[in-house]
């Protein structure tokens, strides 16, 4: 019985803090705020193994876990760290499993070694909006996916309105990747238009694309959780700093109160985190469930904190000096992306029979 | 990270889900039955298969078990799914118990140990004074020594079971000239002790399980007290924590969340089932979400005690957390009732015994007792996050 991390994974952790401490301070996410691309940063990301953490030993990786992945997402929300990371690292090399191997085998080496990326064209699975639709016929593609994440990566992994799974590569006829400005400017998200695109079946089992699924929802759950952990405790700080009426802000309990309310709420989503990523891989007949839960929860108080944090930092809160407004949006991309909170309850309810 | 209990837990699961299984219609139904031949019978039970008190020492009476929070979890967690009482609770064994194993003498533990836990000793806690709830410290009652004996004066209030209770453990004021905190000592004693007059207070449920406790030169032998003199507070903190923690059961809000879900499926409005109309439907979820994130917040907790890990802040939410997730989750059923969870009492449409409704303004007070919501944020703020304390004001002239 042990459900706390292991001393790996908490170096795991330190290692990929430790690197986007020295390497994407603000200044950093500014410049890609304004247009620069993640190659390098996600390059020292590749050199540090994440994109080889999933991967079986047998194929060169590391052969880790979800929760293994979701730690990693956990730093990269705390650090707001542009990054492909959902596509590249996590759903693209378990999708690959499903495809034959003398396909899989020459993406897989260059997602490990950051010479290509992946995107997640998930729109059909999480709740089709607008005039999204992507219709299959004889491997080939036709309609568009809306709210693609990383929608410029060489490799795409689209769903199917029909449900089953496809590889799309960047360049394919017919393909358009296009990208839309939304308000968190710390990822790259757009829409893929498809007009009889070749493109390679991966799996139409129901499961696995489900699992996949929820697979990218805990991954966006953990940047959440770590997200919100920044910015609780930017406003911890700056509330023992921020002097009026002569008395640092943190004494008043007007404040204080705010600190302890959003440390009660996020507090319990460290733990519902960790079991959301581990029931990913141990708890099969529960992983669905959790997920949904998790993402849904964990999102209405990432939600929460992040309105509740910008508060308590009163005045410069609201304004660009500190940044943390990157981290509000981060937290409000990652809520509404693959199922907002309404949509993931009622799913919550269908698959427990309600 | 692996959260199976492995192969020896298992068994022991499987031991204790027998046992149920034959004998849970031995057990009391009210869980507040410390008298009836039943009840002790049961506790009498328990206490010989270990099942209770598990880790008091046999020659207290107990099974003198190492602690073992696994086994603990397992008990606690089959008996609530046989909703078969885990024998006689109360603040004698809770907490009294607890106290004088690690800071009671070899007298106090052998004359007071036995009885209680076979109910034959019923405790109350006097702590709360009028002007001494959230800053408990304050308080006032007062004892001083005359020859061998503490003169006990003053009073007490929310003094939960003290008009059924045998005796009653004390927090007073035995150096007055000492900063609060290193002012107070702990006794023991009876509540037949001349001197001392119990008021029952009604509460909102219309119970009336507290009382005001008054003492008028209340004579107690100078040997009942736990610890040393002026070490009452940190005596009464070892057992303190324990409490708020108990507050927070997870397992009974999956409980009582199983049975919100009942309850939407067979209530109707204009023939439809509550659980098929979707702001009902999202109501339910979201209490279900956060009674997950306590859940696995508690496994978290129980992983780290067991493995000798801090989680502090995981633990300083539980209070505030889990009492007022219990009371949006009672509050959920009753606006699934509707009219229905008006009814009250002897209504002869009651759901559930009225529970619901019960437990709805129950947790209220848990929200207020025990160390208020309001404190509980201080105390994550400024001992989880290290904010500065409200500053002192100096006393207006004449207030003193």
């Amino acid at each position: 019985m042990d459900f706390g991390l292991s001393s790996d994974q908490v170096a795991l952790q330190d290692s990929v803090d430790r690197y986007l401490n020295e390497r994407v301070g603000l200044d950093q996410i500014r410049l890609f705020a304004d247009g620069s691309d993640y190659r390098e940063i996600w390059q020292g990301l590749t050199d540090l193994g994440v994109t080889s953490l999933l991967l079986p030993e047998d194929q060169g990786g590391i052969g880790l876990t979800l929760l293994d992945a979701a730690l990693v997402a956990e730093i990269l929300g705390r650090y707001v760290a542009p990054s492909p990371f959902i596509g590249s690292a996590v759903i693209a090399p378990q999708a690959l499993q499903h495809v034959d191997d003398t396909i899989a085998a020459p993406y897989l080496s260059r997602l490990v070694d950051g010479g290509i990326t992946a995107g997640i064209a998930f729109s059909e699975l999480a709740g089709r909006r607008g005039d999204a639709g992507v219709q299959a016929i004889g491997n080939k593609l036709s309609g568009k996916s809306l709210f693609v994440l990383d929608p410029l990566a060489e490799l795409q992994l689209v769903a199917a309105t029909d449900g089953a799974l496809y590889l799309v590569e960047a360049g394919a006829p017919g393909l358009q990747q296009l990208v839309h400005t939304t308000i968190d400017r710390t990822r790259i998200s757009g829409e893929l238009r498809y007009d009889n695109t070749p493109a390679t079946p991966v799996t139409d089992d129901a499961d696995t694309v489900a699992g996949l699924l929820d697979a990218a929802r805990v991954m966006l759950v953990a940047d959440t959780l770590g997200a919100a952990q920044h910015m609780l405790d930017a406003a911890v700080a700056y509330a023992k700093e921020r002097k009026q009426f002569d008395r640092v802000v943190g004494s008043f309990q007007a404040v204080k109160h705010l600190c302890a309310e959003m440390t009660a709420e996020l507090e319990p989503c460290r733990a519902m985190m960790w079991y959301a990523a581990y029931a990913l891989d141990e708890l099969p007949e529960e992983a669905s469930i959790t997920a949904s839960q998790a993402k849904a929860h964990i999102s209405e108080v990432g939600t929460f904190v992040a309105r509740t944090a910008t508060e308590v930092h009163g005045g410069i809160g609201f304004t660009d000096l500190l940044g943390l407004h990157y981290w509000f949006k981060r937290i409000g991309f990652n809520r509404q992306a693959l199922g907002a909170p309404e949509s993931l309850r009622e799913q919550a309810a269908v698959l427990q029979g309600l | 990270m692996d959260i199976s209990y492995g192969t020896d837990y298992e068994r022991f699961r499987a031991e204790v889900r027998s046992f149920l299984a034959k004998h849970a219609v031995d057990a009391p139904s009210n869980q507040r039955d410390y008298r009836s031949a039943k009840a002790v019978a049961w506790q009498r039970k328990l206490l010989e298969l270990g099942y209770t008190s598990r880790t008091v020492p046999k020659r207290y009476g107990g099974y003198g078990a190492e602690p073992d929070i696994l086994i603990s979890r397992i008990l606690a967690d089959e008996f609530a799914a046989a909703k078969a009482t885990a024998g006689f609770g109360g603040q004698g064994i809770a907490m009294l118990i607890p106290t004088l194993l690690e800071l009671g003498t070899e007298e106090q533990r052998q004359s007071i140990i036995p009885p209680t836990l076979l109910g034959e000793m019923l405790w109350c806690q006097g702590y709360s004074e009028p002007n001494a709830g959230s800053d408990l410290a304050s308080l006032k009652t007062n004892a001083y020594l005359d020859g061998d004996e503490w003169v006990i004066n003053g009073s007490k209030i929310w003094t939960s079971s003290a008009h059924i209770a045998d005796w009653m453990f004390c927090l007073v004021r035995t150096e007055p000239d000492a900063p609060k905190h290193d002012g107070i000592s702990f006794l023991l004693f009876s509540m037949d002790t001349p001197g001392i007059e119990v008021r029952p207070l009604v509460d909102m449920t219309e119970n009336k399980y507290f009382n005001e406790v008054f003492f008028t030169d209340v004579r107690v032998p100078a040997g009942q007290i736990v610890g040393k003199r002026g070490q009452g507070w940190q005596v009464a903190n070892t057992i303190l924590g324990h409490e708020r923690e108990l507050l927070g059961d997870p397992n009974a809000a999956l409980t009582r969340l199983n049975g919100v879900i009942d309850l939407m499926r067979t209530e109707t409005i204009d023939g439809r089932r509550v659980i098929d109309m979707p702001v009902f439907r999202d109501r339910l979820m979201r209490i279900q979400g956060r009674v997950m994130a306590m859940r696995f917040n508690d496994l978290r907790l129980l992983s780290a005690k067991l493995n000798q890990q801090s989680a502090p802040l995981a633990r300083m939410i539980v209070k505030l957390q889990g009492t007022e997730l219990r009371h949006e989750l009672e509050k959920l059923a009753i606006d699934v009732m509707g009219e229905f969870g008006l009814g009250y009492d002897d209504n002869e449409y009651l759901r559930g015994e009225g529970l619901w409704q019960w437990n709805y303004m129950f947790y209220l007070g848990l929200i207020i007792g025990g160390g208020t919501s309001q404190i509980q944020k201080n105390i994550i703020s400024e001992r989880g996050l290290g904010m500065p304390k409200e500053p002192k004001v100096a006393p207006t002239a004449g207030a003193m």
